[in-house]
């Protein structure tokens, strides 16, 4: 798995992938927390990085698809799928290595924003005073939630030869995940009766929990199921080759 | 299986260790479908295929390991350099990273002067030496190769030959093309398939002698001649006029003195006479270009 891990890695690096997504998740997500007047922490006047977390996962429903599309898609359409099957490794390796690769460069985004943290720690009258349950919290949860973002990504990326195709597709997945369950809980016909449980079959709902502080199993179990999901059917996808 | 279409059926031939086999056939033959249920690459759909005595079906891993397989179009990273990617190919075969593998394996294929570059900037000689070296990484005991000297240029064409040759001594070769030359110069048994049927599997010698009793006898005289003088030697099947005075002759034994006989009498010179072999090529055709019916 590792070999495969470093490979993909490597290849985010030598291309201009990797950077494009570290520079514009930190440039879109500063421009947002520090320098908008509608939304930066100066203008807000309270010590909390929360809009840090509220632009994050919309970066992301646009920078993971980015990430994901060339993963599977890029070695059917150059046909170094067959050299890596024709390889002694497993397909739970090939998946494996991928996911952890992109989910290593999403950390990798996500990381810097810490001095943000240290900024607002150090900014706040008294200093130091942020909620730091609420900034683990969220930290926690933006990296649950790319980690469900990256198993889709793989998912469509494995079903077709296309980026472009597979670019759209998760991203429109990725959007109804997070944002669909939510708008479909507010439709008339639902809400009052159904709403929450529509609303608990989506991201969001899980999301905004866990960026209150409350590491809460469940929302946890969510997020580790639904990405389990995708990974399984990743593989079931990678497997028809057989069938 | 593609669709309702079978890629190959009844397809049964061996090989055996310090053999190069030759896997022949017209475009759609079913070559690459073969050598894909050999590497794993797919099972087939039904019956068994076993590689060092080991089923694809259950043993793939095991497989993987003992095999060298140089796709069609031989796929590669065109973003890494040739080192970085050959050491990668090493890490997925879990090899020991300490030796000179890899400085080794890129003088044996002929890559040295070209080693510092990306795989990207690579002409098509090189990069196929880079999907060979690939292939070899690991010294498997099969080594599958899918048309790996297509493209080549003459030179490139010669060394990759000698290559392959060497390769033989301990290891079991099966290669596919459809040019014949190329698997007349360097196998010693082939197999011809044919709308994934097996129309030839021999060693080359006696493919040969079996492909048909006609004999083609290539001449060229001084002047021009009536071909029908030379139709009228018993035996002669067809006259073909291939060029000013010259003729190929097909007939069913060996007339050569006849027709120096007949061409001396019409008061003409012979410049030339050669009996051209009956050569893979004849075989090839013969055997795949027969109509079902027949």
């Amino acid at each position: 798995m590792s070999s495969v891990y470093w490979k993909e890695l490597g290849s985010f690096f030598s291309s201009l992938t990797g950077y494009m997504v570290l520079v514009i998740f930190l440039l879109v997500t500063g421009l947002f927390t520090w320098v908008f007047s509608d939304t930066s922490i100066i203008s807000y006047n309270y010590a909390s990085i929360g809009q840090l977390f509220v632009i994050g996962p919309i970066v992301f429903l646009f920078l993971i698809p980015a990430l994901t599309m060339q993963t599977f898609a890029q070695e059917k359409q150059q046909q170094t799928m067959e050299f890596l099957i024709t390889k002694p490794l497993t397909d739970i390796q090939i998946l494996g290595g991928k996911y952890f690769a992109c989910l290593t460069l999403v950390l990798l985004a996500i990381l810097p924003t810490l001095i943000y943290y240290y900024s607002v720690y150090e900014l706040g009258a008294p200093r130091g005073n942020i909620d730091n349950g609420a900034v683990i919290g969220s930290y926690v949860g933006l990296f649950l939630l790319s980690g469900v973002f990256v198993s889709i990504g793989l998912f469509i990326s494995s079903l077709t030869a296309n980026q472009i195709v597979a670019f759209i597709l998760t991203a429109f997945l990725c959007f109804i995940i997070y944002f669909g369950f939510s708008f479909l809980g507010e439709l008339p016909i639902l809400y009052g009766k159904w709403d929450d449980l529509v609303k608990y079959f989506g991201v969001e709902y899980h999301y905004d929990n866990i960026s209150g502080g409350r590491i809460d199993t469940r929302d946890v179990i969510y997020f580790v199921s639904i990405a389990g999901l995708f990974l399984w059917l990743t593989l079931v996808s990678l497997g028809r080759r057989k069938w | 299986m593609y669709g309702d279409q079978a890629a190959i059926s009844e397809l049964s031939f061996s090989a055996g260790k310090g053999e190069i086999v030759g896997l022949l056939g017209p475009n759609g033959a079913g070559k690459t479908t073969t050598m894909k249920i050999l590497t794993c690459f797919m099972p087939p759909s039904s019956g068994t295929a076993e590689v060092c005595g080991m089923q694809v079906a259950t043993h793939d891993l095991d497989i993987k390991r003992k095999i060298g397989y140089l796709p069609e179009h031989n796929p590669l990273y065109g973003t890494m350099y040739i080192k970085e990617y050959l050491k990668f190919v090493e890490r997925l075969h879990k090899l020991s990273r300490n030796n000179n593998r890899v400085t080794d394996l890129i003088e044996k294929v002929g890559l040295g002067r070209e080693q510092h570059k990306k795989i990207s900037q690579l002409s098509k000689g090189y990069k196929q030496r880079v999907g060979l070296a690939q292939a070899l990484i690991h010294d498997p005991e099969v080594l599958i190769l899918d048309e790996p000297i297509s493209g080549l240029d003459p030179n490139q064409l010669v060394e990759i030959r000698a290559l392959i040759s060497t390769l033989k001594k301990d290891k079991t070769v099966i290669f596919s093309s459809h040019i014949l030359q190329e698997v007349e110069s360097i196998c010693d048994k082939v197999v011809i398939l044919d709308q994934g049927k097996i129309v030839a599997d021999d060693t080359l010698s006696v493919l040969g002698i079996k492909s048909d009793s006609s004999v083609e006898i290539a001449i060229e005289l001084w002047q021009e001649i009536d071909a029908m003088k030379l139709q009228y030697i018993g035996s002669v099947v067809r006259v073909e006029k291939k060029g000013p005075r010259r003729y190929n002759l097909t007939t069913t034994e060996d007339v050569r003195e006849e027709i120096f006989d007949v061409v001396a009498q019409s008061g003409n010179k012979l410049l030339g006479m050669q009996v051209e072999h009956s050569s893979l090529e004849q075989v090839f055709k013969d055997v795949t270009q027969k109509k079902p019916s027949e």
